[in-house]
């Protein structure tokens, strides 16, 4: 358990000395979503409708956007090797980095997805619900984008590559987050895709680690 | 006593044979040597080593235990030094080392502030790794040996980029470790002068492709 | 048995035997199937000639589940029992499988367009097809992504086995989207039963198919061995030139 505070703790701290991670990925999701009004026009009924969709799809692109960097950094310098060599086992590696990405990450989008939602005319019905919703989502973004960051670690063209292997899959995740959204906008029991939602953010949590390890194993051989 | 103990082991790189049928037995407080032409797996050896590659055949033993029924145990008990320098610029020498220390289980407050006098760079604890010279980093990466508990070091190149004091500073280091009854393995190309090491030249084990494709055409 | 089948030259003297015997099945199959399905079975009282389409699209539809599910565990095989042929297998399967997902796709459009009056609709089926497609090719992208092929192949493995835990999840949030958002007015395709004069081409083309997939598996496969054999010759050959 040291292992897992010391390597969390040391990531957050890298991120808040040579950190603008988290003010970039914030800035990335309101330039994505401020596009669409631009894009779609701003009459407010149109805006309302799809604003579940596009804050879920600006979400998701802004956690793919900083998931390259995940194990990057700590490859290229040698810092993995060590800690695939220091005690801790990998899995609980991949996890202690998982959650810091998550809480610089993951945590600002959360925080300004009620304000952007906002700017889309949202009905006040969804904040909770998309708050909800996104805690429980996001972490499960980052989890199953662990596993594609250690598979593309030194390959040609990382990051488009990363795009082209998660971004499938993490369709389930956009799908139950809106319908969460939108069931509470609708007046209809969210209880469902809620719990999915939470089902696929448990089974992320006991697999993900391991097939991100596995990931990152072979990328040191 | 301890013994770390290498049988007739195989290390294929993607597709290409390394070397064949290396055999190799350190004991407590000895240090191996391997030296070899470029491209005969001095590198790669010390990698199977500490478990980074699985080796394509053979076994690597502790006391007689294979070492692959437990990675955790061996993890924790060897300290790998590679080519690259693990240095973050944002942290600071000591946070640097600091965090190695956690990781090890070791503690921090009482370990690093030695680790970085045995190597001479305690003047710089404080500032930002990102000040380090080339040396001072690989001093810095170096320090880790001093924090703690590994009985086997693995050390591939340890002299690159040091000038001649520090090492003599490391050669000390070694000469510590070994007699407190810890075993080093260490690549090198400048000669760095351990008492009674064994010396192990990679080259008689390098397999060619040729070779390698007569076999498999025989088997 | 996989042991038997792990040696490369084993299989190379196995697969030559079988190679043509496996292009006759095809076409003798898909000849068949072709003849029953165009000229002697009837047109739909419903959707008339186009009909027709179903006996390319369904065939098509399975062998782009069978073959993933084909390659996902030869994957596995390569990477749990490192079985060099296994590895060769998964690589070869995916462009075969990608291009049935996109024959599903095409020809499901092209089915589309007289039945719903529509290229593409965002039927649950169709979707996942898509997303399916999406996979193949992220995993063909990840295995030639790597300086090292070793590399390439072993992560490639690791996200067919990921993949293809998430295919059932895939599926089953994209039955769930598509029930929410379902116009009532499209027609699904699974409803009355289908007349057993349709049944019968339409099982000799899944079986043509079937067997059309094992065949350019095993050429493909075949191809890549000797590569990989020319690849050996040629680094004997430099070393000595380097001697």
């Amino acid at each position: 358990m040291t292992g897992f505070r010391a390597i969390l703790e040391r990531d957050l701290r890298l991120a808040l000395r040579q950190g603008m991670d988290s003010v970039m990925v914030v800035m990335f999701f309101v330039i994505a979503v401020v596009l669409f009004p631009l894009g779609v026009g701003p009459e407010p009924n149109t805006l309302a409708r799809i604003a579940p969709g596009v804050l879920w799809v600006a979400a998701l692109l802004s956690v793919l956007l900083s998931l390259e960097r995940l194990f990057h950094n700590d490859f290229e310098d040698g810092s993995l090797e060590l800690m695939a060599l220091s005690p801790p086992s990998l899995e609980v590696v991949v996890l202690a980095k998982v959650l810091a990405h998550w809480l610089v990450t993951g945590l600002p989008l959360i925080i300004a997805a009620p304000v952007l939602a906002i700017l889309m005319n949202m009905p006040a019905d969804g904040f909770a619900l998309l708050i909800l919703a996104l805690l429980l989502g996001t972490p499960a973004l980052s989890l199953i984008g662990a596993v594609g960051a250690a598979l593309v670690l030194g390959s040609r063209r990382g990051g488009v590559l990363l795009a082209l292997l998660i971004l499938p899959l993490f369709i389930p995740v956009l799908i139950f987050g809106v319908g969460a959204v939108e069931a509470a906008i609708g007046g209809f029991p969210a209880r469902a895709p809620l719990l999915l939602l939470g089902a696929i953010f448990a089974a992320t949590l006991a697999l993900c680690p391991w097939g991100a390890a596995a990931g990152l194993r072979q990328a040191l051989e | 006593m301890d013994q770390f103990k290498g049988a007739s082991l195989d290390c294929l790189r993607s597709t290409r044979p390394v070397f064949r049928g290396l055999d190799f037995d350190l004991p407590a407080g000895g240090a191996l040597v391997l030296t070899g032409p470029n491209g005969s797996g001095k590198s790669s050896l010390l990698r199977l080593m500490a478990g980074l590659l699985p080796p394509a055949g053979g076994t690597l033993s502790w006391n007689g235990e294979p070492v692959a029924e437990d990675p955790d145990a061996h993890r924790a008990r060897l300290a790998y030094l590679g080519h690259l320098d693990a240095v973050k610029p944002a942290l600071t020498a000591a946070e640097n080392l600091a965090f190695w220390a956690q990781l090890e289980g070791a503690d921090p407050a009482t370990a690093v502030g030695p680790a970085l006098d045995a190597l001479a760079i305690g003047h710089l604890a404080d500032l930002p790794a990102r000040f380090l010279s080339a040396g001072q980093k690989r001093r810095l990466n170096l320090a880790r040996l001093g924090l703690g508990k590994a009985v086997l070091w693995l050390l591939d190149e340890p002299a690159t980029a040091l000038d001649v004091e520090t090492i003599s500073r490391l050669r000390d280091l070694i000469h510590r470790h070994r007699d407190g009854g810890g075993m080093v393995a260490v690549s090198t190309h400048s000669d760095l002068e351990l008492k009674d090491a064994v010396n192990l030249d990679l080259g008689q084990y390098t397999v060619s492709a040729a070779r390698a494709a007569a076999e498999e055409t025989a088997a | 048995m996989l042991n038997y089948f792990a040696n490369p030259r084993r299989f190379m003297k196995l697969s030559g035997i079988l190679t043509p015997w496996m292009a006759g099945a095809t076409l003798i199959l898909a000849g068949a199937g072709l003849y029953l399905g165009l000229f002697a079975s009837p047109a739909d009282y419903q959707q008339g000639e186009t009909v027709r389409i179903m006996y390319v699209h369904v065939p098509a539809a399975w062998m782009a589940l069978f073959c993933y599910t084909g390659l996902a565990i030869s994957a596995a095989v390569g990477l749990i029992w490192k079985h060099p042929v296994a590895d060769v297998a998964a690589r070869a399967s995916a462009p075969i499988g990608a291009c049935f997902t996109f024959l599903a796709l095409f020809t499901g459009a092209l089915w589309g367009k007289p039945m719903w009056g529509t290229w593409w609709v965002w039927d649950a089926r169709l979707t996942s097809m898509l997303v399916l497609f999406f996979l193949y090719l992220g995993y063909m992208a990840l295995n030639s992504a790597f300086d090292d092929p070793q590399r390439g192949t072993k992560a490639s493995a690791i996200l067919a086995m990921v993949g293809f835990v998430n295919v059932p999840i895939i599926k089953f949030s994209v039955d769930w989207w598509n029930t929410l958002h379902q116009p009532a007015s499209i027609l699904r395709m699974d409803g009355p039963t289908i007349h057993p004069d349709m049944l019968w081409p339409l099982f000799l083309m899944i079986g043509a198919a079937t067997t059309y997939y094992l065949w350019v598996l095993m050429l493909r496969m075949r191809r890549d061995l000797t590569e990989g054999r020319v690849r050996a010759r040629r680094q004997i050959q430099a070393e000595e030139a380097g001697a």
